[in-house]
């Protein structure tokens, strides 16, 4: 246990030395003068200057370089040009709006997913096994911006039942968070319901076909049981590693949710960022956001290992 | 031996292998479904200039807002535009850019995932790089990606290739290693062939399977991304008729005129279904290890 996640975390090492200097790298790469990109072109001279000192790019690359990596060393990722604060402190600000929609599709995504996924294989083959596939595939083929626009349309324009953007914080009204993050939520969960429900089926049908369910079914243990306890826990293994590559789809989609909804969370940030130019943000906010990824994804095979022991001896 | 004469001594001729392959393809319902789906936007991409009619960039504030009918099939946007001729133009973009990405994947991701799976010396470092560039939320790097590069069809085209080629690389390079390990492989090594034969002749031909199935999941990801980021406001330069563009346009409208977003977002759907349709045929047809699971 403690041996895969002191080896998983060694070889994430590389990899986070690698995404911060590909993070950094990526302002370098603005053609021509990044200074004068960013000041825009009412700037004057004087101004382009000031930035160029500012963001430390009138130093010699070794030690912009150098500079780039005490200030990580020291926790400090760049000060954010459009909110002129730093860009820890601006992240850390939006986050929780963030986590908090990617755990509210995290739960649609596991309750649509998994119960779409068993009952599909516990009919194999059926109308209802077809329908849930179908309504999986539809699930992996909207885009979930659309989707979202969709159901603006309809909850919010014409029914008004739901209000078509904006965010009310939990801790100030449970019941209106609910209300701002339902359709949001629904919208970024569907495609991930879609893949976990295909996923599901297949790695169920694969551990109903195995002789110790026959077992259990003979020795006359009721169908609820057979399937929730000895067929589900073995199904399941497979499920969890793809809940790195859940969470990984979730950020990536909460991007565009959180700008369709107007959420002021870490997507809205970074398309913000991104949309005037602030590139201490975006190469601050990019790093952050992966290296959390990393995390999660370290989480899951140390989770794994615990569920399935052959993992461990490897 | 001839064929006559096999072990069983019955008379039969032995079908060629992408031939079995493509015959149970055209006999797979899924299979043939998306094949028709994606052939029909296929089709009106590339007939663009000779269907669309109307300039899609002609403005005509008399007719705004015209709801789909006779004279208007789509209807018109904002700007009195023909809803039809800027769905059909962003069409022929959505297959030109995912067709690129593809394209540029099939190159550079066989040659990354020949190569670290091929050459051990360069596994380690090809793959370092690959892993962190997979560590990325894919769409955040194509956002940030082609912001730095600026917003441009060519752009996009590069920002996704950046972020998907690792995928393609990895799929190729585990094909590769399984495969360099073979016994016809080490056959032809002592036989004395050359790297680049045996990658040519004897290691890639076999790890092509897994690598088709992947480019057309691929096609319909580029698709889905380039809409997203041109939504966004980060893709091709409005007023170029991408899909993704005429949503974003139609936000502001959706009381009005709500056929501004459906219309564009009905065309992307149906690609991506094709597409991934289309994908899951080739998976069961061209990969036996994934068939039996399902």
């Amino acid at each position: 246990m403690i041996g895969v996640a002191a080896r998983r975390s060694l070889s994430a090492i590389p990899v986070l030395l690698i995404v911060s200097l590909i993070s950094f790298g990526l302002m370098r790469l603005i053609p021509g003068d990044p200074a004068a990109a960013i000041a825009g072109v009412a700037a004057t001279p004087a101004q382009i200057e000031q930035l160029r000192r500012d963001l430390g790019l009138d130093q010699p690359f070794h030690m912009q370089l150098l500079e780039y990596y005490g200030g990580l060393a020291r926790g400090d990722l760049g000060r954010s040009l459009l909110l002129g604060k730093g860009v820890f402190a601006a992240t850390m600000e939006r986050l929780p709006v963030t986590i908090g929609l990617s755990l509210y599709a995290l739960v649609f995504t596991l309750l649509i997913g998994i119960a779409s996924g068993i009952v599909a294989a516990l009919r194999q083959n059926s109308i209802i096994d077809q329908a849930a596939m179908m309504f999986a595939m539809i699930g992996i083929s909207v885009p979930n911006f659309f989707l979202g626009l969709l159901m603006i349309i309809l909850f919010a324009v014409h029914l008004g039942w739901l209000p078509s953007g904006g965010y009310v914080p939990f801790s100030q009204d449970p019941a209106g968070w609910l209300a701002s993050t339902t359709m949001p939520a629904f919208s970024l969960a569907l495609l991930q319901a879609g893949l976990l429900a295909r996923i599901t089926r297949s790695s169920m049908l694969e551990v109903l076909r195995q002789d110790y369910i026959r077992t259990a079914r003979a020795k006359g243990l009721p169908q609820r049981q057979v399937i929730l306890k000895h067929a589900l826990a073995n199904a399941l293994i497979p499920i969890v590693t793809v809940v790195g590559i859940i969470v990984s789809l979730l950020l990536s989609g909460a991007v565009v949710t959180e700008a369709l909804f107007s959420l002021p969370g870490m997507g809205q940030l970074l398309t913000q960022a991104v949309l005037s130019r602030d590139y201490p943000m975006v190469q601050g906010g990019l790093l952050l956001v992966t290296t959390f990824l990393v995390l999660v994804n370290i989480t899951v095979d140390v989770l794994y290992a615990l569920l399935d022991p052959r993992v461990r001896y490897e | 031996m001839s064929e006559a004469a096999d072990a069983e001594g019955i008379a039969y001729k032995r079908e060629h292998p992408a031939r079995a392959a493509l015959r149970r393809l055209f006999h797979h319902r899924l299979f043939v479904t998306g094949l028709i789906l994606f052939g029909i936007i296929a089709g009106i991409a590339a007939a663009a200039p000779w269907i669309a009619g109307v300039d899609p960039q002609r403005l005509s504030m008399r007719n705004k807002f015209l709801p789909p009918g006779e004279t208007w099939l789509f209807g018109t946007d904002n700007f009195g535009r023909s809803l039809w001729s800027r769905v059909v133009w962003g069409a022929q973009l959505s297959m030109v850019i995912g067709a690129s990405v593809v394209a540029l994947n099939a190159v550079f991701g066989t040659l990354i995932g020949a190569a670290a799976g091929y050459f051990r010396r360069l596994d380690n470092a090809l793959m370092r790089v690959n892993d962190a560039l997979m560590a990325f939320p894919a769409i955040l790097l194509a956002i940030a990606v082609t912001s730095v590069l600026g917003p441009s069809t060519l752009n996009v085209i590069l920002a996704l290739s950046i972020v998907y080629i690792p995928r393609t690389a990895r799929i190729v390079r585990s094909s590769v290693i399984v495969l360099r390990e073979m016994e016809y492989v080490q056959a032809a090594v002592a036989a004395g062939a050359g790297h680049w034969r045996i990658l040519r002749h004897h290691i890639l031909p076999n790890a092509m399977a897994p690598m088709i199935v992947q480019l057309s999941f691929l096609f319909a990801y580029a698709v889905l991304s380039e809409a997203t980021l041109s939504f966004l406001g980060v893709g091709a330069v409005p007023p170029t008729p991408t899909w993704g563009n005429i949503m974003a346009e139609g936000r502001d409208f959706m009381r009005e005129a709500p056929w501004i977003i459906t219309i564009p977002g009905v065309a992307l759907m149906i690609t991506v279904m094709g597409l991934n349709l289309l994908g899951d045929g080739l998976r069961d047809v061209l990969d036996p290890r994934l068939r039996i699971q399902q």
